[in-house]
């Protein structure tokens, strides 16, 4: 049995808004009765050119109906501009979250939107230059990068618990992982942000867990933090460093150079006197 | 709420006999059967009424019973064995239809180098023998088909399948967690050379098998330890489960006339009645060659998950063949062997009786389930207001 919030619940047992509205300004069908889930979104606009009614209809499982309501819910009262910030993870955050594997009809709710407001304002009903990657489902290149980038998916099963995409006959499982690489080659525009002592001194440690000591290990050796004072950290080598004569050079190369990249350019690390 | 409990193929109630037998073996007759004393050996002695209750059930002798822990033990045992006591036969026939504790077992052997076959079934769920004939090779080195379908109920001609596969010196297992208690099974009759059951399926406890192996088949146990079930599975017997067990095999072969006429009688009432009462539904499966307690019907334009949770709110439980129900994304291996479209497969439910389930219980499913697809297709954007499937999707 699904773990569904009691908001999933609640919404898939009262859903807000079904049904069609009649001449709508912006409507839009997607999915299908093939892949399980499909959902038609129907506005209409005030004077003021904000969403006055949202309706849907669904087919498909408690979380997309749950979805649906949601959706329709959080964007009544939106311009449509503003209707197109809504994320799928809004849409989940909204329902108190999903679990992993039904992710999909969150996107569901958001490609819907996107496709309504692209049919109010008359444009295309694919992105430009949008190549479907899916067959089975019909996912195209420039979703499954999106939900890449805004949920920072790993995997392709994440990619499939997210878009659906490669859930079906799996031909496609190169190319998402093609699309994965190449999206995390991107560089990241976000600058790092500043951190509390208590963020730093945790990050220290989860850097040195994960990204050093593994590498000291592989060659014998181990180190443990003595203390953190600001950005010193003060740390004693284990094992084979500790009568390692090239031992200065790892600390500075190596353990400090990695926590200077990962953590922060002030970061010096000292070894404890013995 | 009272529950009204649909999902006996999921699994079901312990006898309320079971479950007085099984009380002592719990609280004051703890001992281990291995033991040299009274206070162990007595249990031992149990063991061997429960066994002789299980071979009474399906004619056999009781020392061709090995006592397992579950159906997918069982199941997973006899394919080992048949591999490890010829190692170099490489091929093994099962079908598209199978359990995952079947199944999933002969993905992972073809990893490790093993060639597998899944036969085909047809559009209602039926095994084609001269497929089967097909697909034996001399490098065949066991067929293993279940009896009775878990989805479906559809029943498979196993019988007639081991014959074909003893003619040509290959070993043939069956999993009949299904059909045991459903239908006759006589092993006097037949040439099966290795079977599975599951406790729980049969009003038993949860947590024990039984694979039986014929007198004379060669068998590498599963499970290697103590000299238990004649060194053919290792581990300190689930007396009580065992226990139990005996008395659900005895409690079977009396209600196994019920099964076939009562229960047939209520499953019958509740199909006929659902495709009668829902437009745009239809059963799954052969419905002549079918075992007498299960149904599988889909609604279009539904989703099955929907359907269960507002079953659920009722206190109706049943299952669903999905996409949505499993964490996968396509329905019901199953369904899609038979072919039955994406659009009717997404939204089968599977309905499971019992013994123990009633007349007023079919009438209140019966009432209920109508208003249940007409909601749910209310919302659908493939059924307009005139109550239709709109023919453009």
């Amino acid at each position: 049995m699904w773990e569904y919030t009691e908001k999933v619940k609640e919404h898939f047992l009262n859903p807000r808004n079904v049904g069609e509205i009649e001449n709508p300004d912006g409507v839009a069908e997607v999915g299908s009765l093939a892949c399980g889930d499909a959902l038609k979104l129907t506005f209409k606009l005030d004077e003021n050119k904000r969403i006055k009614d949202a309706k849907f209809k669904t087919f498909g499982c408690a979380s997309a109906i749950a979805s649906s309501s949601a959706l329709t819910e959080i964007i009544k009262g939106m311009t449509v501009d503003e209707a197109l910030k809504v994320s799928n993870k809004d849409i989940a955050q909204y329902l108190g979250g999903l679990p992993d594997e039904k992710m999909h009809c969150s996107v569901l709710g958001k490609q819907a939107l996107e496709k309504a407001v692209e049919n109010y304002r008359g444009a295309p009903a694919m992105e430009a230059g949008a190549k479907i990657i899916c067959e089975c489902f019909g996912v195209t290149d420039k979703e499954i990068e999106r939900a890449i980038r805004e949920n920072n998916l790993a995997t392709v099963e994440d990619v499939t618990n997210y878009t659906k995409a490669g859930g079906g006959c799996g031909g496609c499982h190169d190319a998402i992982q093609q699309i994965i690489d190449r999206v995390k080659a991107e560089p990241k525009a976000e600058t790092k942000p500043r951190l509390t002592n208590i963020q730093k001194i945790r990050l220290i440690e989860e850097t040195i867990d994960k990204e050093i000591r593994p590498s000291l290990k592989h060659d014998g050796g181990d180190l443990e933090i003595i203390d953190i004072i600001g950005n010193r950290v003060i740390v004693a080598l284990r094992g084979a460093c500790s009568t390692c004569k090239a031992s200065e050079i790892t600390l500075k190369d190596f353990v400090e150079h990695r926590l200077k990249e990962l953590v922060s350019p002030d970061i010096t690390v000292e070894e404890a006197s013995k | 709420m009272k529950t009204i409990y649909f999902d006996n193929n999921a699994t079901t109630q312990v006898a309320p006999e079971v479950l007085d037998a099984m009380l002592p073996y719990f609280r004051d007759l703890y001992g281990n059967p291995s033991s040299m004393h009274t206070f162990g050996g007595q249990v031992g002695q149990k063991i061997r009424a429960a066994r002789e209750q299980v071979a009474a059930l399906l004619g056999a002798l009781p020392e061709e019973l090995v006592f397992t822990s579950c159906g997918t033990e069982s199941d997973n045992s006899a394919i080992r064995s048949a591999l490890t006591t010829r190692p170099e036969k490489k091929h093994i026939v099962i079908s598209r239809v199978e359990h995952p504790a079947v199944r999933a077992l002969c993905t992972h052997l073809s990893l490790q180098g093993y060639k597998i076959t899944e036969l085909p079934v047809d559009k209602n769920g039926n095994l084609d023998l001269e497929n089967l004939e097909k697909s034996l090779t001399p490098d065949t080195a066991i067929v293993s088909l279940m009896w009775g379908n878990n989805e479906t109920g559809v029943i498979f001609p196993v019988e007639a399948a081991a014959k074909m596969a003893h003619e040509k010196g290959i070993l043939f297992h069956t999993d009949a967690v299904q059909a045991t208690g459903k239908i006759p099974i006589n092993m006097k009759n037949n040439v099966i050379d290795m079977l599975s059951i599951s406790g729980h399926k049969l009003h038993a406890s949860k947590g024990v098998g039984v694979l039986y192996v014929r007198r004379g088949t060669k068998f590498s146990p599963f499970l290697i330890g103590g000299h238990q079930e004649k060194e053919r599975r290792g581990g300190t017997e689930n007396s009580s489960g065992i226990i139990g067990l005996g008395k659900a095999c005895e409690l079977a072969a009396i209600n196994m006339e019920k099964e076939n006429t009562s229960v047939r009688r209520l499953r019958n009432k509740l199909e006929e009645e659902l495709l009668k009462r829902i437009p745009q539904s239809r059963v799954n499966g052969d419905i002549e060659n079918r075992l007498p307690n299960t149904t599988n019907i889909s609604f279009e334009y539904v989703e099955g998950e929907a359907i269960l949770l507002l079953m659920n709110e009722l206190g109706i439980c049943a299952s669903s063949g999905s996409a949505c129900t499993s964490g996968s994304l396509q329905p019901s291996h199953v369904l899609r062997a038979m072919g039955v479209p994406f659009t009717m497969a997404h939204g089968s439910i599977r309905f499971s009786l019992s013994v123990y389930n009633t007349e007023d219980e079919v009438d209140f499913v019966i009432e209920k389930m109508p208003p249940i697809i007409e909601r749910l297709r209310g919302m659908s954007p493939f059924w307009n207001q005139a109550g239709q499937a709109c023919t453009n999707q």
